[in-house]
């Protein structure tokens, strides 16, 4: 290896993180049997958290790209001013403690929250229901797809949309067009990172939805709430969320790929 | 007819032109980047709206800020080349083509575009990604879309800019094929004089925002109006201060050394411009004994062949350059370090503001 010391450290730190990050991953498929695994998934609670997790973040992902994809290809490609100022705000709920998120979902679209009345006068309840959960998942995934989104339209050359607008096209079928295809490498990946930070959460769903199974126990719900008592099904459901996430990291990476292959990405 | 006025500040620029190109013309505008040539199309397109001013394109008013009227960039039927080709990276050249053609048939679209792709030569690559094609293939996908919706006023920004020197001339050759069969005006822009003087029936040296002089390229060439456009048109541009002889020539004392003579007028300081095919090299210490009113001394800094002839960058009290033949070349025997003198004549040396 060139670099003598300097490639060995760089060579033992990769080591060193590689072994750490799977090690964890491995172990969920070890300490179980698959038999086990299976038996464990068979269980209603488990399936009902495995169909409330697909749903709710499905339905989270769908308002998340609609919304958010002209949300940042307006912040990509105009300046304003105090735009700095909203793409922090934006972006703020990335960095924010989800335990913090739950209680802000509480205090602004609670039963007693500051948008409560309002809500509860037009029949709509979200705490404690499965569109409380759908509402969490899409608080703490969107700044994930946004800020991604955000750069992929930002990166895109300027002089296609005007070419688009020159050949006789409006902006909105410039956008539909020539900007999201441009972008889709982009796009996929910000959708990724939303979509596992969304199978993921947690502190605020069960804050804001809690707990309730077929309601709003999505999986990593389960997990918690089996754990200390039966932790075969924790492991079988981990196990599956693993799976899932890694199909997801797999179809993205497929996705960028493809585009290369295709000669548009690269150039 | 092509009208195009604006005036407008673009950041730290001033952008003040006023063209005008008649049915059938086109004007090459030429200048060096960030002269304003680009800001100039994208006013015209309806890219950029100037602070003040208007643009008219065969009677119809695209832009009059005086009257409010900013006819939106996608209802201006415009064939706009950009530098880069703006082809779409993830559709086939068959598609770019086929993407200003709307209301038709999906059928229809296709047959016209594969019609345009066929009449530049690129049927067999019609369904090739941009990425795949060659420079000079992505430059006919352009031209062919920039030409499929029948477009009023044609706009080319460095349309041969972007390919090597061995594609340029046979792209430079069709593309004046295409601008010659076009009724629509154009405008084309450049950085090299050469190429607006092939393209452009008339040229436009652009400056700072401002057209510093218009005409046919051999109308510049013989008189350009500054040292500017004079070193533009590729002349050797040399300053210096301009006196009244008795012969009824002028003389200009060299800044450096040496003097020049010239038939034009003028006196205080000066810049005298010659092109470099004027100029004729003799080996040094022959006294010359022809017409030529005109000797410095100089040294052969370099030596570039381009075909069948040399250009020789010369140095003295101020850099020269000359272009004789290779055959010429060769039986004097120049190389690098070797002293000459470069004549030429009085009556091919202009007189220009410095």
């Amino acid at each position: 290896m060139r670099g003598g010391w300097f490639g060995v450290l760089l060579f033992l730190c990769l080591a060193a993180a590689l072994l750490f990050l799977t090690l964890p991953i491995a172990a969920i498929f070890v300490d179980s049997s698959p038999g086990e695994l299976i038996d464990s998934l068979g269980e209603q609670g488990a399936l009902d958290a495995l169909w409330l997790s697909l749903r709710t973040t499905a339905a989270a992902i769908v308002i998340i790209l609609l919304v958010g994809t002209p949300a940042a290809y307006l912040l990509a490609t105009r300046s304003f001013r105090g735009k700095a100022l909203v793409v922090t705000l934006i972006e703020l709920p990335l960095v924010l403690p989800p335990a913090v998120a739950g209680i802000g979902l509480l205090a602004a679209v609670g039963p007693s929250g500051i948008l409560g009345g309002t809500l509860d006068a037009a029949g709509i309840e979200l705490s404690l229901t499965t569109a409380g959960v759908v509402v969490a998942l899409t608080f703490v995934a969107s700044p994930f797809y946004v800020r991604q989104a955000m750069a992929a339209f930002a990166a895109v050359d300027r002089s296609l949309l005007d070419a688009s607008r020159t050949l006789g096209a409006s902006e909105a079928r410039g956008f539909l067009r020539v900007m999201i295809p441009v972008a889709v490498p982009g796009l996929a990946a910000g959708t990724a990172l939303a979509l596992g930070r969304a199978l993921g959460e947690f502190g605020a769903t069960l804050m804001f939805a809690g707990s309730f199974q077929g309601i709003t126990q999505t999986v990593p719900l389960a997990i918690y709430d089996r754990f200390s008592t039966d932790f075969a099904a924790a492991l079988a459901l981990s196990a599956v969320l693993v799976a899932v996430s890694g199909a997801i990291l797999l179809s993205v990476k497929l996705v960028q790929g493809g585009a290369a292959l295709g000669g548009w990405q690269a150039d | 007819m092509l009208s195009i006025q604006a005036h407008t500040t673009l950041g730290s620029m001033r952008l003040d032109v006023e063209l005008a190109v008649a049915p059938g013309e086109c004007l090459a505008l030429a200048g060096p980047s960030g002269a304003g040539k680009t800001s100039a199309l994208r006013v015209a397109a309806g890219l950029l709206r100037p602070a003040e001013g208007r643009v008219e394109a065969n009677g119809e008013t695209w832009l009059d800020t005086t009257r409010g009227i900013d006819v939106p960039a996608d209802r201006r039927r415009c064939g706009y080349v950009f530098q880069d080709y703006a082809l779409f990276p993830h559709l086939s050249a068959c598609q770019n083509v086929a993407y200003p053609l709307r209301g038709l048939s999906r059928h229809e679209r296709r047959s016209r575009a594969l019609g345009l792709l066929e009449r530049f030569g690129l049927a067999a690559r019609a369904e090739a990604r941009p990425g795949t094609l060659s420079g000079g293939e992505r430059q006919r996908v352009a031209l062919a879309r920039a030409l499929a919706r029948g477009p009023e006023v044609l706009l080319l920004d460095e349309p041969l800019s972007a390919l090597d020197a061995r594609t340029r001339a046979g792209a430079a050759r069709e593309l004046a094929a295409v601008l010659r069969e076009s009724d629509a005006p154009a405008l084309l822009v450049t950085h090299d004089f050469a190429e607006a003087a092939q393209l452009g029936d008339r040229v436009g040296i652009i400056d700072h925002g401002e057209v510093v002089q218009e005409g046919t390229a051999s109308e510049l060439a013989a008189a350009p109006s500054s040292a500017f456009v004079a070193d533009f048109t590729g002349a050797v541009v040399l300053t210096g201060t301009a006196s009244r002889g008795p012969d009824g020539l002028t003389h200009v004392e060299l800044d450096g050394g040496g003097t020049v003579t010239t038939t034009d007028d003028g006196d205080g300081a000066v810049a005298v411009s010659v092109y470099p095919w004027e100029i004729a090299i003799e080996p040094a210490g022959v006294q010359p004994h022809g017409s030529t009113q005109n000797h410095l001394t100089a040294e052969v800094l370099s030596i570039t062949t381009i075909g069948n002839r040399v250009r020789l960058g010369l140095g003295g009290p101020q850099p020269l350059a000359a272009e004789i033949t290779l055959a010429s070349a060769e039986r004097l025997q120049l190389e690098p370090g070797a002293r000459v003198t470069a004549t030429w004549k009085a009556a091919a040396t202009r007189l220009v503001a410095a």
